[in-house]
């Protein structure tokens, strides 16, 4: 599914990623942990197409396809899905606006045709009730004054909607309640194929006690430095990150 | 005429020709109109070391003068009128002009009566007596050429509370390049409501030179919603002069989309002389090419505890320049005002311009003023966060430019269809935009 090779980064002269290589297969849930500083937030744009890095070295396969040379959109149309750790807010335009704007810009591209509005009120309202989103969230401005699990939700939500064959979660965890950890998991976990594979950035062990990873791998120094199966990942929850650090320092 | 001959442009000559030919066969008295151009005369065409004109040199922008336009013959009014008005799905009452001459008529619905301009100029209407309560306008080069050549327009005056809508719909369509002063005086009896549609149309590629004032006299409790549009053609130089005086507990509303015209200047004069009022001047501008488009606004505060809301949005594409001059005046009677103004731009290319003037003068101690301007680019966070769904860039920015603008267009528009009419300018425009 996903296989990135030595890749290299930088934003504005500064190497983020170094030489970075990461598999993950059909139907795996990959875990990236790793301290602050590390690079994964990078990593996790650098996929989905933002523009500000300069790539300096290496590829990022998607299905054998190298999809550096795609924008933001296309890699979109093509599978990949960031769930955001900081969704950005937009006044003024309508999530249901949006959100049909994205799936038929989507199909679109596919040469899929475009849903009706009432496949696609369906198909909203289903994702909605599994994830506990009121109707009244999805009738105001897009993320605009919604609490930090509210807008987690409609992420999944629209990972949900758009169906993507890639699910990049940034650190989906940060700013959750317990409640809504579950909630967003349970989501996440309800997502899970065979067919889709997920990459889930996190700092911490918890998240992954709800959506429990195949492989887990520590990033530092902008690049893998161990990986392992999930109990790695207690192993990390106990040792801390003091040893990679120690070898970055080296 | 001794003042005629501080003139010096050939505009300005070419201006005053055109008035010695023309005041004789104008409706009316005129020696107001002559008054009104001497008022212009003394000064002449402004220009950027006319404080108020700093940004939109009307002598360089002016430099041909087009003649009146003629009375168009009823075909070239039913051409005119063929295509299809923006708020036909509002189904509107309509008065329509086609080269500055009223061409047809609605039935006005019950609460509100129109005599046309020139029959009210004609016999001396009494209700003329209400021109120019807003005095400081009087003086403006636009608007006292406006008064000089006003040829055609119409007398509303709203009695009662009218249902449904009135529409004044002026285009511009002969084929050579010609003037029109158009003049529509509405007096609102106080309790009396009204909305007003107002829509201005001409031809691309004919250098047509609209000049419209329409003058609002509100009375004591009575509700004005007024939505002017700018759909001019491409090389259409339009000025345009809104003046309010309001009673007191009024409230008023004057919203002006420009989606055309080369150069626009659009003026408003807002003024509160009652206590307690309500008015809001909002627009939205949107710029391509090499278009030039002015809002001037002066509000004044003379009343104890009036609000006033101003809210401008621009999205400038191409190599067009925004021009926002705004100021608030408080007297030293108009205690409790609150007064809010924003003017923000959003620029779409590397040569688009935008100048934001906003000011504030405070004499009354007891007041809540605020004035805001802001200039930038698309945020490019959220240009990712849309196109990382899926969106190609031209649709993620049309999203954000449509929001953007969505503010001016419909914020407090209490009018389904006007407002789905208007977001159709902004969508038509945001599609040429590609």
């Amino acid at each position: 599914m996903l296989e990135i090779k030595n890749l290299v980064a930088e934003i504005e002269g500064k190497r983020i990623l170094d030489g970075l290589t990461l598999t993950v297969n059909d139907g795996e849930t990959a875990a990236i942990m790793g301290p602050n500083g590390s690079g994964k937030s990078t990593l996790s744009y650098i996929i989905a197409g933002k523009e500000d890095y300069e790539i300096l070295d290496g590829e990022i396969l998607l299905d054998g396809e190298n999809i550096l040379e795609m924008e933001a959109f296309e890699r979109a149309a093509a599978g990949v899905f960031l769930a955001f750790q900081y969704p950005l807010e937009i006044p003024g335009v309508a999530t249901m606006t949006f959100l049909k704007a994205a799936l038929n810009a989507q199909r679109r591209a596919r040469e899929e045709t475009e849903l009706t509005t009432p496949e696609f009120m369906k198909a909203v309202q289903e994702a909605a009730a599994r994830l506990e989103i009121p109707r009244d969230m999805l009738k105001r401005a897009l993320n605009v004054g919604f609490s930090g699990g509210e807008k987690k939700r409609m992420e999944i939500l629209q990972m949900a909607l758009l169906q993507p064959r890639m699910c990049i979660l940034d650190e989906t965890d940060s700013g959750l309640d317990i409640d809504a950890l579950r909630v967003v998991s349970e989501g996440v976990n309800a997502l899970k194929s065979d067919k889709r594979a997920f990459l889930v950035i996190t700092h911490y062990q918890r998240l992954l006690n709800y959506i429990v990873p195949d492989t887990v791998h520590v990033m530092a120094n902008g690049r893998i430095m161990r990986s392992g199966g999930k109990e790695l990942a207690l192993e990390l929850e106990a040792s801390g990150y003091a040893d990679y650090k120690a070898q970055e320092a080296a | 005429m001794a003042e005629v001959a501080t003139l010096k442009t050939p505009a300005e000559t070419a201006l005053a020709d055109l008035f010695a030919r023309s005041k004789s066969l104008l409706p009316g008295d005129a020696r107001s109109r002559e008054d009104a151009f001497h008022r212009f005369a003394e000064k002449g065409l402004p220009h950027r070391r006319v404080e108020e004109w700093k940004y939109t040199d009307l002598r360089a922008l002016m430099r041909e003068v087009a003649p009146l336009a003629e009375k168009p013959s009823e075909a070239d009014v039913a051409r005119a009128l063929s295509v299809e008005s923006v708020f036909a799905a509002a189904a509107p009452a309509t008065i329509a002009f086609v080269d500055g001459h009223l061409a047809t008529a609605d039935a006005m619905p019950a609460g509100v009566t129109a005599v046309p301009l020139a029959e009210a100029l004609a016999e001396g209407h009494p209700l003329l007596a209400k021109l120019g309560a807003v005095t400081d306008a009087e003086g403006n080069a636009a608007y006292a050429l406006n008064a000089a050549f006003m040829t055609d327009g119409v007398v509303l005056h709203v009695t009662g509370a009218v249902e449904g809508r009135v529409a004044l719909r002026f285009v511009t369509a002969c084929a050579r390049p010609a003037a029109t002063a158009t003049r529509v005086l509405v007096v609102v009896e106080p309790d009396a409501a009204i909305s007003l549609l107002e829509t201005h149309e001409s031809a691309h590629g004919v250098a047509h030179q609209p000049n419209s004032v329409v003058e609002f006299v509100v009375g004591d409790r009575a509700k004005v919603a007024h939505v002017r549009l700018d759909a001019n053609g491409d090389k259409a130089l339009a000025l345009s002069t809104i003046t309010a005086h309001l009673g007191a507990e009024v409230a008023f509303g004057t919203r002006n989309v420009v989606a055309g015209s080369a150069v626009s200047r659009h003026q408003v004069w807002m003024t509160f002389a009652g206590a307690d009022s309500h008015g809001a001047v909002r627009g939205a501008t949107m710029l391509s090419g090499d278009q030039h488009a002015d809002t001037t606004l002066v509000v004044d505060h003379l009343a104890t505890g009036c609000e006033s809301r101003e809210l401008f949005k621009h999205a400038i594409d191409g190599r067009g320049t925004g021009v926002f001059q705004g100021r608030i005046n408080v007297a030293p009677a108009a205690q409790k005002t609150d007064g809010k103004m924003m003017s923000a731009a959003v620029l779409l290319s590397e040569e688009g311009t935008m100048m934001n003037k906003p000011e504030l003068e405070i004499f009354a101690d007891d007041v809540q003023c605020a004035h805001g301007a802001t200039c930038g680019q698309l945020d490019d966070d959220l240009l990712f966060y849309l196109m990382a769904r899926g969106l190609p860039r031209p649709e993620a920015e049309a999203l954000l430019i449509e929001s953007f603008l969505g503010e001016a267009v419909e914020e407090g528009l209490d009018d389904e269809l006007v407002g789905e009419a208007l977001m159709g300018i902004v969508e038509a425009w945001l599609k040429a935009r590609g």
